[in-house]
């Protein structure tokens, strides 16, 4: 099904692409400028601040909203939630590409793209997080499209492949939600090390808690979030238990992060209360704290409880979207803002444009990616040929 | 009683006990907000 052809009349040249094209031409001047000039020509990384915003935003926040996937397989194939299948498959997609541009952008900071396989072929660092870190989202990325394979082999015509693929589901799905709860605690956790650098209403040594907890409400959200978008700029792809199960969704998922992210509130009261460090409230960073836990933690809990009572879609709408944006700002917090907060304003880190260039340009890739597979492949709508598969 | 916290045992007993009472709360109020959550499903 081509976008462009002479029968339809429609163009390549629409905004978006027109944007994106934009974008892509823009990060490849930057990848050839960072692979030849290194991080000084395209960072404002330093010895201070060796970790920017291609860790706090695109390894950071990129896992933690690609949670989706598991957070979605484990509802529908260990608890048995069936009414959430619609949701699977755009979950899993976005889990895949979430990942896998994690990788990519992972690439940018470490420089040496092939040395990337080093730390299982050639120096295993196993008394450290990272290794564990890169371990797992090497095997969930396997995992996650192992998961996607289905997809693509339906769209061929494959059905042997894809029914032996469909078998291993719900194996894959246990293996997923293992590997998730290591790494996404792990990408906490690597602060631990840090507990002079990073300010004390962030550090705790629950951190791992943290981030696993809050990646749940971030998936749930992402969910909900992508959703919302696909219903509006695809919605002619969407079949019509795709369109009937849509609010189903939404209210579900807005019901179980509202009660995670109460759970969230309670252990970052009870972080605060164990390090007994009120008095940092009083502080400017403890403004900026109040804002997140109370703003984009207590505030959407409430607020997708009333959506879940009223049956106000919209609401949950609106509210994942200001979840997803809260953990964001944790996720920018903890890895850039509260970090090396004691360090005067000259040894700050802001990101350099090059470095916000490629994260867009990152982000970019996978949105093409996404609406290429979404206006070609069974994601929204159910394959005629395995219609009574599920 | 004084105010300052003088060892690691006086730290932690005073940081654990509000933790406690904190927790109890938390689970009393985690209790009414399921209630209130899943309030309007049984109308």
């Amino acid at each position: 099904m081509s976008e462009d052809t002479a029968a339809t009349g429609k163009s390549y040249f629409t905004p978006f692409n027109i944007i994106a094209g934009l974008i892509v031409i823009m990060g490849l001047v930057l990848t050839v400028i960072r692979f030849t000039g290194g991080l000084a020509a395209t960072t404002n990384l330093s010895d201070y601040n060796p970790w920017g915003l291609w860790i706090g935003f695109d390894l950071l926040v990129g896992v933690a909203l690609a949670s989706g996937g598991y957070v979605t397989s484990a509802a529908v194939y260990l608890f048995g939630m069936k009414k959430y299948h619609s949701a699977l498959r755009p979950a899993i997609l976005t889990g895949f590409l979430g990942y896998a541009l994690v990788v990519l952008a992972l690439h940018y900071d470490v420089g040496r793209p092939l040395r990337l396989p080093y730390p299982f072929l050639v120096q295993q660092g196993t008394t450290s997080l990272l290794f564990e870190v890169g371990a797992c989202v090497a095997l969930y990325l396997t995992v996650l499209f192992v998961e996607f394979t289905p997809v693509p082999l339906e769209w061929l015509g494959f059905k042997r492949a894809r029914n032996l693929v469909v078998k291993l589901t719900l194996l894959l799905t246990i293996f997923g939600v293992v590997l998730s709860t290591l790494h996404q605690s792990s990408l906490g956790a690597l602060f631990l090390i840090a507990p002079s650098k990073l300010h004390p209403l962030w550090y705790s040594p629950y951190l791992p808690v943290y981030f696993f907890v809050s990646s749940i409400i971030a998936g749930l959200s992402m969910v909900i979030f992508e959703s919302t978008l696909s219903g509006r700029f695809f919605k002619h792809k969407m079949d019509e238990t795709h369109l009937a199960e849509k609010d189903t969704i939404a209210l579900g998922f807005g019901k179980a992060a509202s009660f995670v992210l109460a759970g969230y509130f309670i252990v970052k009261v009870i972080g605060i209360s164990a390090g007994n460090n009120w008095h940092f409230l009083q502080t400017g960073y403890g403004a900026w704290f109040l804002v997140e836990l109370l703003g984009f933690v207590a505030l959407p809990c409430f607020l997708y409880a009333v959506g879940v009572r009223d049956k106000n879609v919209t609401l949950i709408k609106w509210t994942a979207v200001w979840t997803v944006l809260g953990v964001v700002i944790n996720r920018f917090n903890v890895s850039m803002i509260a970090f090396n907060w004691h360090l005067p304003a000259s040894e700050r880190y802001f990101p350099h444009w090059m470095e916000i260039g490629i994260s867009v340009f990152i982000v970019t890739v996978g949105l093409i990616i996404f609406k290429f597979i979404v206006n070609r492949m069974p994601i929204l709508y159910e394959h005629p040929d395995y219609k009574s598969a599920h | 009683m004084e105010g300052t916290i003088h060892t690691l045992q006086e730290f932690m007993f005073h940081t654990e006990s509000i933790t406690y009472l904190i927790i109890v709360a938390a689970l009393i109020a985690i209790t009414g907000f399921w209630l209130f959550l899943n309030g309007r499903d049984e109308e």
